[in-house]
């Protein structure tokens, strides 16, 4: 073998290398965020009669559902952030909710209201954490026409409304308030979240 | 003798048939005119469950009344009254696992949420004995609370 082949033969292989590199790459992430869409979808969250059973009927009753415009929030519109790194991060933290379902931790009505307060606090302190960022896909403080609001919703709203207009954070995030608006409040809730500081 | 008293026998039971098929028939006949009248009267006279809507037509849609909101509360009718709820509740939930009314009425949010205070006839046992928490016995706030629509009153009343 002569070196020009020699070198002819290496260069060969290292396109073909890059070539398959990037047609496995391109199937691998497009897989996966495939399956991250998939994932995301009310659909497949009622999958599972825990969540069915309980929690979505629940939300059925509530304005997220029906509400005079027709906007509906789905399970993940709050449950599951929206940006990529935190969307990730939070479905690592779901291989747990896997677990639990392969354990039947709330496999009943009866052992999902025990574990409700657990839930709900995770999922509160979650909120509490981001400054409710879920809820602000679609509210926020400065979009708020405090007129339109009743009396004494835009009473509660007002300090925080002027806090956001002249760029200073307010002092309360959505969750400190809005809890229980989507779903049952658990049991001993009140006392559960005054302990836990939220 | 025998035959002749035998010859009335018969006469008088045929008398006797006679007289049973007359009021078969009468009943008979009384009792088909009577099936024919009966839908003719329910028609006329009774009112079915569906009332006078015929079936192809729709049904009158009634009109939904939204709940008053009063600011300030209603005025009591007389001093005991359970005082009227003077706003929308259809959001509210009352069960064995929370109870959202207190979340602003209660001892500890009623300040803070600007709302009016339960009753402390509310955290009393019937024995007059105190307890930090709503009694179980007023824990079902609407079994006295109601709220108000700017409806026409089904019965007149003079109260």
């Amino acid at each position: 073998m002569t070196p020009t082949s020699k070198k002819r033969v290496m260069m060969g292989f290292a396109s073909m290398t890059l070539l398959f590199g990037i047609v496995l790459g391109i199937i691998l992430w497009g897989g996966f965020n495939w399956s991250l869409a998939m994932t995301n979808t009310e659909e497949f969250c009622i999958s599972c009669h825990e969540m069915k059973d309980n929690v979505y009927q629940e939300l059925q009753e509530t304005v997220h559902f029906t509400n005079r415009t027709g906007v509906r929030a789905t399970c993940p519109d709050c449950h599951v952030p929206k940006e990529w790194i935190y969307k990730v991060k939070r479905k690592i933290q779901a291989s747990a909710e896997l677990y639990h379902k392969m354990l039947g931790t709330i496999d009943t009505k009866e052992k999902f209201e025990d574990y409700r307060l657990t839930m709900a606090l995770s999922e509160w302190k979650r909120m509490k954490a981001n400054d409710s960022r879920e809820c602000r896909n679609c509210h926020n403080y400065e979009s708020m026409d405090l007129e339109k609001q009743q009396s004494r919703g835009a009473d509660q709203h007002d300090p925080h409304v002027w806090d956001a207009m002249d760029g200073k954070n307010p002092t309360k995030t959505c969750i400190d308030c809005h809890k229980g608006i989507a779903h049952h409040l658990p049991k001993g809730w009140e006392e559960a979240a005054k302990k836990a500081g939220l | 003798m025998q035959r002749y008293s035998n010859n009335n026998d018969y006469s008088v039971q045929h008398g006797l048939m006679e007289a049973v098929m007359k009021k078969v028939i009468l009943t008979t006949v009384a009792g088909a005119v009577m099936m024919i009248q009966a839908p003719l009267a329910m028609s006329g006279d009774l009112a079915s469950l569906r009332g006078d809507n015929k079936l192809e037509v729709e049904a009158q849609m009634f009109e939904a009344k939204k709940p008053l909101q009063v600011e300030g509360g209603f005025k009591r009718s007389w001093d005991l009254q359970p005082p009227q709820i003077p706003h929308d509740i259809s959001k509210d939930r009352v069960s064995l696992q929370e109870n959202t009314c207190i979340r602003c009425h209660s001892k500890e949010n009623h300040e803070k949420e600007k709302a009016p205070e339960i009753g402390k006839s509310h955290y009393m046992t019937r024995d007059g004995k105190e307890l930090t928490k709503l009694s179980t016995r007023r824990y079902f706030c609407r079994q006295c609370h109601a709220p108000q629509a700017d409806a026409p009153a089904l019965v007149e009343n003079t109260f």
